[in-house]
């Protein structure tokens, strides 16, 4: 069973085929990059997103998050329902952790509030 | 009335990076004039990830990328005014500004670099038959409620164009609990990049109509429903194809228009293709000292670019300031075969550094040749697996090449 994979690291989306024989990989192929052979590794058996979202400032606002690596496709909802239950005060630095170990991830600020 | 060497019309991507490229070029006394609260554009509101993989070699969201940008600015002392509106500009470089401390006022400049970034095609553009219910957004508006405001505009949706934005928001609504029933495009291919297929549509199992379109949308307060159908090669939707689906929330995701008032006002020519100003691979408009970059010169896929731009113009309005002149050399570069525009209209064949031509085919060609040509002569010929409308193109230049250009220059793509 061979796969066809649209790689979604870079604006390129560049068209990666994956050979599989017996349920292992054997070849990877159309890809320009390092990134796009670990995209197709994990997306043929544990395809993983990095999540962005909000969460609530205290005193109004919206902060933007993301995780700092990404997470199992099938946990996205879950990692959503943490952020949506986290309210954040200011100061708060970009990259700073505002919540550790949702579903293998930190969620990380990316934007300075003083 | 305070005179400045620079002045930058937007603190966006292109403004930032057109300020920093100046100020390194040796000039310090800069302004930059930002309508918003605060500095960054709106990568602010573009909270996704996929920003700066060509520039930083990582994937940022919209919000890190502005503040790599806003950082270099502040560590320069750069000066900036935000909740500031730009109302005029004029051909010698005055411009006329207004904010709440105080109140209208008037500032020249050397230079004036041009970065205001574009706006949405509305509802208003396309013409849609039906009632005018509350619940009908553009998908930048969504953006900026869901992002920044913290406010769902709605539960159920369609989304009609498959832009970049409209894509991001289709996954944005469905993160935040919403319903995204249906994305509809009426060409037949989407005008997002595929990874946004893909990551935004796909992941979440929301379909794409390709070719088709909205021809009604119905409700009395609030948006009730839509009724799409399929288009034929004309975009003339074909009777009998209808589909109906209930909803509370229509977005529209159907292109970004450069945003040049005020670049008419100041007398600065524009180019019928990109809808933004004609200049030269300087960035110089037709208005001696007036600069421009950035979405308000031609819309790009990706920020990297537009920084990247900006700095070419940042350095040319720098120049300008300081009194150095271009002694140009003009050849006018024009669209050939499958090319819907080229940009810089100008070119200098004089330039001293490399120059990159940017264009944009006008329909998805597969291993498309690349040429161009000054007099039926080849300059430079390249091969592609792909060219498609959402994914700007380029050539470099090298000042050799440039030399050996006898003439106008044409682009074209060939199958």
């Amino acid at each position: 069973m061979d796969r066809e994979l649209t790689c979604v690291e870079c604006p390129m989306g560049c068209a990666i085929l994956v050979t599989i024989r017996d349920g292992e990989i054997v070849s990877i192929g159309g890809n320009n990059c390092a990134r796009g052979k670990l995209y197709a590794q994990n997306e043929v058996f544990t395809p993983k997103r990095v999540v962005t979202s909000t969460v609530k400032l205290e005193g109004g606002g919206m902060l933007p998050v993301k995780t700092d690596r990404p997470v199992d496709k099938d946990k996205i909802f879950e990692v959503m329902a943490v952020i949506n239950s986290l309210i954040v005060a200011a100061p708060v630095k970009v990259g700073e952790v505002v919540a550790s170990d949702v579903c293998g991830a930190n969620i990380i600020s990316a934007k300075e509030v003083l | 009335m305070k005179n400045y060497d620079i002045i930058i019309i937007g603190g966006g991507p292109a403004g930032l990076a057109a300020a920093i490229s100046a100020y390194d070029n040796g000039s310090r006394d800069i302004l930059i004039l930002e309508r918003e609260p605060v500095l960054g554009g709106i990568l602010n509101q573009c909270i996704h990830n996929g920003f700066g993989l060509t520039r930083f070699k990582e994937s940022l969201t919209g919000p890190e990328y502005a503040y790599r940008f806003v950082e270099e600015v502040r560590s320069r002392g750069i000066e900036y005014m935000c909740d500031t509106t730009v109302l005029e500009v004029s051909t010698d470089k005055q411009v006329t500004a207004i904010n709440s401390t105080k109140g209208v006022f008037s500032l020249s400049a050397k230079a004036i670099i041009l970065a205001m970034g574009c706006r949405e095609r509305s509802r208003g553009a396309l013409n849609i038959a039906g009632a005018r219910p509350a619940g009908i957004y553009s998908a930048g508006t969504a953006q900026k409620y869901v992002n920044i405001l913290g406010q769902m505009p709605g539960k159920r949706v369609v989304i009609l164009g498959s832009g970049d934005i409209g894509l991001i928001m289709a996954r944005r609504m469905t993160l935040e609990g919403a319903k995204v029933l249906a994305v509809c495009e009426i060409m037949p291919h989407s005008s997002g990049l595929k990874r946004n297929i893909v990551q935004c549509l796909d992941d979440y199992g929301i379909p794409l109509y390709l070719s088709h379109t909205i021809v009604k949308i119905e409700g009395k307060d609030r948006v009730s429903g839509v009724y799409i159908a399929q288009v034929d090669e004309k975009r003339r939707p074909i009777e009998g194809t209808e589909k109906y689906f209930e909803c509370d929330t229509v977005l529209f995701s159907v292109g970004l228009i450069p945003e040049n008032e005020l670049s008419k006002g100041a007398g600065v020519s524009l180019s019928p293709a990109t809808k933004g100003p004609i200049v030269y691979d300087d960035r110089e408009t037709s208005v001696s000292g007036i600069f421009a970059c950035g979405n308000v010169l031609h819309v790009h896929d990706l920020v990297d670019f537009v920084s990247e731009e900006a700095e070419i113009a940042g350095v040319s309005a720098s120049n300008y300031a300081m009194g150095k002149g271009a002694d140009r050399r003009v050849v006018s570069t024009t669209c050939g075969n499958n090319v819907s525009y080229v940009l810089p209209q100008m070119l200098d064949t004089n330039a001293s550094g490399m120059v990159k031509l940017y264009f944009r085919v006008n329909k998805v060609l597969p291993n498309p040749t690349i040429r161009l040509t000054s007099n039926g002569e080849d300059i430079v010929v390249k091969k592609k697996k792909i060219a498609v409308p959402g994914e700007m193109e380029s050539i470099v230049l090298t000042p050799a090449k440039l030399q050996s250009i006898s003439g106008d220059v044409v682009v074209s793509v060939e199958e």
